[in-house]
């Protein structure tokens, strides 16, 4: 279970998160939404403890963020999956060893079943035949995918992407949704989806979060969320009409 | 960038230490920069020929020429020499390595790993340029030695026997010593600007492709300029 309690983050003079408080049940998955730069990346880096917060409470597992120890935290990252916006492959490796090397680094496993488990979660996520490329000879698409590999290699109990689909056309970004949800339900993992996809990305969530101002404006199921008659809801959901659109006075 | 040291120095004593990246780094920066040293090291000695003997000749002391060139580069011009030309080959790159990983949020994914990226990054630098300063400065010095031999000898009519006689001569194993620990010294240097600069090169220098390109300039001005520095302050103190 991910839960978070009052958060404020300061950055400078820019306020982003102003007593920000989310939750999302164990096996549930939840769609972060929100305007360009309201905090939501910010908001995963905080979750896995990257960025300390000024105040507030994050608590994964029952294990509170603003006060664990290192030991505990590297044992605690080691059951979290963190999908980065620009992959973050180790450019010096192939596809392969980047794949291989949570399980290299991380465990007693002999080379060769290290080996073998790579090339498995490569063809889960249909890289197969890319196993010796670099990150640099990789379309947009299948560097998200390798990096999605290597973060579900150690079957991670908690997931956080950062807009996995973003820089994507549409039908591979859709493949990777897919594929999202084809990993949620092999591997049962808690998770938070940063994105832009609204609203594709409601059929493979549970629950959906709008940020705005610091805060989470607004957290709902899906379909409620899709039904909601709030104006800055249907703004994100592209449904707001024209004299809606004109009589909202607050930029999205 | 105190406690940054300190904690790359406190992980080379508790291992794991990552040997194979070690080994990697000691390639690159000691095995790979030893094309430019040869080159520097040879022609800094035969300058040194040049400007030795001119300047011992006004007072007939030709024969104590293998001695100046012999001291100058094993005290002074080897190790520093040597050290800024590692800075310029592999300092700099080390930074815009780290710095690109820092920017491309290698670094965090290594952290995301339960990684330590000083164990990871830091430790195998550190301990590559600890070996290969001081090693290269004395590829330096030889080649230095035999660079001043050619122009001394060959061009200028100094005996061989008279060159390296004299030099034996007045050349101590504390010379030697001292120039070892100051290429020790450099090498740490280097390792800790550059892995400093380039780990902190989003906070320090700003982001992206600039924010890389000035902590790769500041790790070398940094670096050049803390090696003249303490060579001063070794030099003074084993003088």
């Amino acid at each position: 279970m991910i839960l978070i309690e009052n958060l404020y983050k300061k950055f400078g003079a820019n306020q982003v998160f102003n007593g920000l408080s989310l939750s999302v049940p164990e096996g549930k998955i939840l769609a972060l939404i929100g305007g360009s730069g309201s905090g939501k990346s910010v908001l995963l880096k905080h979750i896995a403890g990257l960025i300390r917060a000024d105040r507030g409470r994050i608590v994964l597992d029952g294990q509170d963020m603003s006060s664990i120890k290192s030991r505990d935290l590297a044992a605690l990252r080691s059951r979290l999956g963190f999908l980065f916006q620009g992959g973050a492959l180790f450019d010096s490796m192939t596809v392969l060893e980047n794949v291989a090397f949570p399980l290299h680094e991380k465990t007693r496993l002999s080379a060769d079943v290290v080996e073998r488990r790579a090339f498995e979660e490569l063809e889960n996520v249909g890289l197969s035949g890319s196993e010796y490329k670099y990150p640099s000879q990789l379309s947009g698409g299948m560097s998200k995918r390798a990096a999605l590999a290597r973060a579900l290699i150690t079957d991670p109990e908690i997931m956080l992407f950062d807009e996995p689909t973003t820089g994507l056309d549409p039908v591979t970004g859709l493949s990777i949704l897919r594929l999202i949800n084809l990993c949620r339900r092999r591997l049962s993992f808690t998770g938070i989806i940063v994105t832009h996809e609204i609203p594709r990305v409601f059929d493979f969530v549970d629950r959906v979060a709008l940020v705005k101002d610091g805060i989470v404006y607004k957290e709902s199921g899906t379909k409620e969320f899709l039904d909601s008659e709030d104006p800055l809801v249907k703004a994100f959901l592209g449904t707001l009409s024209d004299e809606e659109d004109n009589g909202s006075k607050e930029p999205v | 960038m105190g406690i940054f040291l300190f904690r790359t120095v406190l992980l080379i004593f508790i291992p794991p230490v990552k040997i194979l990246r070690a080994l990697k780094q000691l390639k690159f920066i000691g095995f790979q920069s030893i094309v430019v040293i040869v080159l520097t090291g040879g022609f800094t000695g035969m300058v040194l020929a040049f400007q030795g003997f001119y300047s011992l000749s006004r007072f007939g002391s030709e024969a104590f020429l293998g001695p100046m060139v012999g001291l100058s580069l094993i005290k002074e011009l080897g190790p520093v020499i040597s050290a800024l030309m590692v800075t310029g080959r592999a300092g700099s790159a080390i930074t815009a390595e780290i710095g690109i990983m820092r920017m491309t949020e290698q670094i965090d994914a290594l952290e995301l790993m339960g990684l330590n990226p000083y164990r990871y990054l830091m430790v195998p630098n550190f301990l590559a340029a600890m070996i290969s300063l001081p090693l290269l400065s004395a590829v330096f010095d030889v080649v230095g030695i035999f660079g001043g031999y050619l122009v001394g000898g060959k061009l200028l009519g100094v005996g061989a026997g008279t060159y390296f006689g004299e030099m034996a001569s007045y050349v101590a194993m504390q010379d030697v010593m001292e120039g070892i620990y100051k290429s020790f010294c450099f090498g740490i240097i280097i390792v800790w600007v550059c892995c400093f600069k380039g780990f902190y090169a989003g906070i320090l220098t700003g982001f992206g492709a600039e924010g890389v390109s000035k902590a790769t300039t500041q790790a070398v001005v940094m670096s050049s300029v803390l090696i003249l520095v303490w060579d001063y302050f070794l030099t003074s103190v084993m003088f």
